[in-house]
């Protein structure tokens, strides 16, 4: 008897869970491990979006209270910083789109009945969700939680008498993000797995839809770039509680000598952007696969350039382990070092430019539909060129060095990783969420949720570059009593009325998310008249993703307006086959 | 008995097959995983040996990276891993064995697998103990010699790198000892066959990396 059980358990579509808690918390299911993941981030963007109200209002109103923490000190100004940058890079915008969206569709896109390694997955979000709660509770220990910045720079991040979150706080910040570094570690490793080894019969790799792609190569450079972080954070915890001098040098802290000697800062910063670089593409390429797969669905057109596009995202993977020094100009880097890091990033110029022309290639003629996912791509590819055409600003040192510390570089990077990835995830969750709850989304309240946030970002973020070409510091807790900023004020307070607006425009989709999942019209199986796999089966997928029927794939992802094909498009376990790809 | 799972004709060998390409492709995709992370520690061992610092009494810069003379009882270790290495490969043959002969005569793997006579996996798991215990007492020989982890940088690199390298040596215990459980607990011997394959690529992987780590701390000092 116990050998029938184990045997069962290991062919791989395990069998369905009954009990709520192997069903709902410990699953093995990548659907249900997704939509953990999903609700996780969604949890995070909302406690990082409250973060960075506070800072608005505080820069506007320095002496205000506000709710929860009353007067904001300069220091904990710096905490709000470092816990918004640090909950929205990790734990929204890597999580979401890959350990979200990523879990949920990638098996069932390539016609898997679920990820290579079952228990695996279940392992890397209780440890990423483990990263969360010890992140959150750095707020509640002695000292508050770590004003270092989500970049964590020592000496500051290594010297708990440096400041009042950079005891406890701080070592709590730095477990985090080594649990999480294990949990994606062990995600990209299941991620590439089942790629490589689980599609479906007649799914090549050049007929996968870009979504894969982007997830395939984003887990790739998960795969290279935990690693680092992780040790970074090793050493950088050794530093902090055994004395080792990894990163610090000889410093004092007021006035006592701390004990290190020798180590190095700038070790530190290699390590940590040689990470932190490739991140920024784990951050959007997944956004940039999903805007592709839906300009052609909601175009009615093939993916114009689908080849180029898969190269395109390949060289863009490559060159970001080549350019982190960019992100250290202002380290006192050689010139001629600088200069080599500066034509590495402007190269990226090339695939991105790549990218963005074969979107508007797609849009080109075609029959679009403005439907919401459509919207927040088309918004994707917006605020993708806007924010991406000041990277070839800050790549050049001469002009990076006055604008590193500044506002430019907010704006700059807010619009391109912030947001742009955001509208990936926003374009996700209004394309399949059908999918997931068996309902539709509200599409009124859609548009309402689109048009806020387009303008209302805008509106945050542009303003940012021109104040940063004005002078106006980043990081900085008050700037309204700098004589020389004084005219920056009014355009500093319609920032802040504008971040008001854009984030009560997330209420609406909150209540939309929550009240589809209830009342929403029922979806079809297939409402999007879309061709990929997770479209050929039922709403929602059952539980070994296509009902026991073995998916084969005979056509491209992106066969729309096929002459002569019934209908305008055709699936692509349509047997009356028709590829051109 | 008459479950078609446990042995291995037609479909099941097929799943088998699949089961083991996927597992094999699992580690070499874990296995650039932490290559990466003793790159990292690679080139920060390079970095901060390179680095002066500050002598506060005198203000000039001087070298604070002492070299560390490593017990020599690390080469003993060395030949307890490899010899490890050796055990765990035959402990794989010897399971592919009985996987081989359950396939050829069709009968339950269970009992193909009975009537073993030496377990290479026991052995393996009991040389992998060895090195770790080993590897402790080379630890307190250092620190009897004044190497504390903080003493250097150089011998806090020497903590780090076997340390991490222990670590990981743990893991690959603990799925030895996952695979003899699946042996007492009479599991197909498939299964283990699959656990078996993977941690021998692993533990091959673990004695090499503890090769390259001596060479860097005994010939980069």
């Amino acid at each position: 008897m116990a050998t029938r059980e184990f045997a069962a358990h290991e062919s791989h579509a395990h069998a369905a869970p009954q009990g709520f808690i192997r069903k709902w918390v410990f699953s093995l299911d990548h659907k249900v491990i997704g939509l953990q993941y999903y609700f996780l981030a969604l949890s995070a963007v909302f406690v990082g979006m409250f973060l960075s109200l506070l800072m608005r209002i505080h820069l506007i109103w320095p002496t205000a209270a506000v709710p929860f923490i009353g007067e904001i000190k300069p220091e904990t100004y710096l905490t709000l910083v470092t816990m918004h940058g640090t909950i929205m890079v990790f734990f929204v915008l890597t999580t979401a789109p890959q350990g979200g969206f990523g879990n949920y569709f990638l098996p069932i896109q390539i016609g898997a009945a679920d990820m290579a390694f079952p228990v695996l997955n279940m392992l890397s979000f209780w440890i990423t969700f483990l990263g969360y709660i010890v992140m959150l509770s750095a707020f509640f220990v002695v000292g508050g939680a770590p004003l270092h910045g989500w970049t964590g720079y020592p000496p500051l991040s290594a010297l708990p008498s440096a400041g009042p979150g950079e005891a406890l706080g701080a070592d709590l910040w730095v477990t985090s993000i080594a649990l999480f570094c294990i949990g994606a570690l062990m995600s990209a490793l299941n991620f590439i797995t089942t790629t490589l080894d689980m599609r479906a019969k007649g799914m090549s790799m050049m007929r996968m839809p870009l979504t894969c792609w982007a997830w395939f190569i984003t887990a790739i450079l998960g795969l290279l770039a935990f690693g680092v972080l992780f040790s970074a954070g090793i050493l950088l915890l050794l530093d902090r509680n055994v004395g080792t001098s990894f990163f610090v040098p000889l410093v004092t802290v007021n006035g006592q000598l701390t004990g290190h000697k020798g180590g190095s800062p700038l070790l530190w910063q290699h390590l940590f952007w040689f990470f932190g670089h490739p991140e920024v593409y784990i951050a959007i390429l997944p956004a940039m696969g999903l805007c592709s797969q839906l300009l052609s669905v909601f175009s009615r057109k093939p993916i114009f350039g689908y080849k180029a596009m898969v190269y395109a995202m390949l060289s863009i993977g490559l060159l970001g382990f080549m350019v982190w020094g960019h992100h250290m100009f202002m380290s006192g880097m050689s010139p001629y070092t600088a200069f080599a890091f500066s034509i590495m990033t402007m190269a990226i110029g090339v695939p991105s430019a790549i990218k963005t022309f074969n979107w508007l290639g797609t849009l080109h003629g075609g029959k679009i539909r403005f439907s919401s996912p459509m919207l927040f791509a088309i918004g994707f590819v917006s605020l993708f060129v806007s924010g991406g055409i000041s990277g070839p600003f800050l790549a050049q040192p001469t002009l990076d060095i006055p604008l590193h510390d500044t506002a430019f570089v907010t704006g700059h990077f807010h619009l391109i990783m912030g947001v742009a990835s955001i509208f990936g995830i926003f374009a996700a969750t209004y394309y399949w969420f059908p999918k997931m709850f068996g309902r539709m989304m509200n599409e009124s309240l859609a548009r309402w949720h689109f048009y806020l946030t387009f303008v209302g970002t805008y509106c945050i973020f542009m303003p940012m570059h021109y104040a940063g070409m004005a002078g106006q510091p980043r990081r900085y807790s008050q700037f309204t009593t700098l004589h020389y900023l004084e005219r920056l004020i009014p355009l500093n307070t319609f920032i802040t009325f504008a971040a008001f607006v854009t984030i009560s425009a997330q209420l609406i989709f909150l209540v939309n998310l929550f009240w589809s999942m209830k009342a929403g019209k029922k979806a079809s199986d297939n409402p999007w008249e879309a061709t990929t796999l997770e479209w050929t089966t039922a709403t929602p997928p059952p539980h070994d993703n296509f009902g026991g029927v073995v998916p084969e794939v005979h056509n491209g992802p992106y066969e729309y307006s096929v002459p002569g094909a019934p209908r305008d498009y055709v699936m692509q376990t349509d047997p009356a086959s028709v590829s051109v790809h | 008995m008459d479950d078609p799972r446990t042995n291995l004709g037609g479909a099941a060998s097929r799943d088998f097959d699949a089961r083991l390409r996927r597992a094999r492709l699992g580690m070499g995709v874990a296995v650039a995983g932490i290559v990466m992370i003793f790159v990292s520690f690679t080139s920060a061992y390079v970095v901060r040996q390179g680095l002066p610092t500050i002598d506060p009494r005198t203000g000039t810069l001087v070298r604070d990276w002492i070299p560390v003379r490593l017990p020599a009882l690390l080469l003993v270790n060395t030949c307890v891993l490899l010899l490890s290495s050796l055990t765990m490969a035959l402990a794989r043959r010897q399971v592919s064995g009985e996987v081989a002969v359950a396939r050829a005569t069709s009968v339950s793997e269970v009992s193909a697998a009975s009537g073993q006579k030496i377990s290479w996996l026991a052995l393996t798991v009991v040389l992998g103990l060895s090195f770790l215990t080993l590897q402790w007492m080379a630890w307190r020989e250092l620190a009897a010699s004044g190497f504390y982890v903080a003493t250097s940088p150089s011998s806090s690199f020497v903590y780090l790198l076997t340390g991490m390298h222990g670590v990981h040596l743990i893991g690959g215990v603990v799925a030895l000892l996952v695979a003899g459980a699946a042996s007492v607990l009479r599991r197909p011997v498939s299964s283990r066959l699959v656990i078996l394959d993977v941690t021998g690529w692993y533990w091959h992987f673990m004695a090499l990396l503890w090769v390259y780590i001596l060479c860097l701390l005994e010939f980069a000092r």
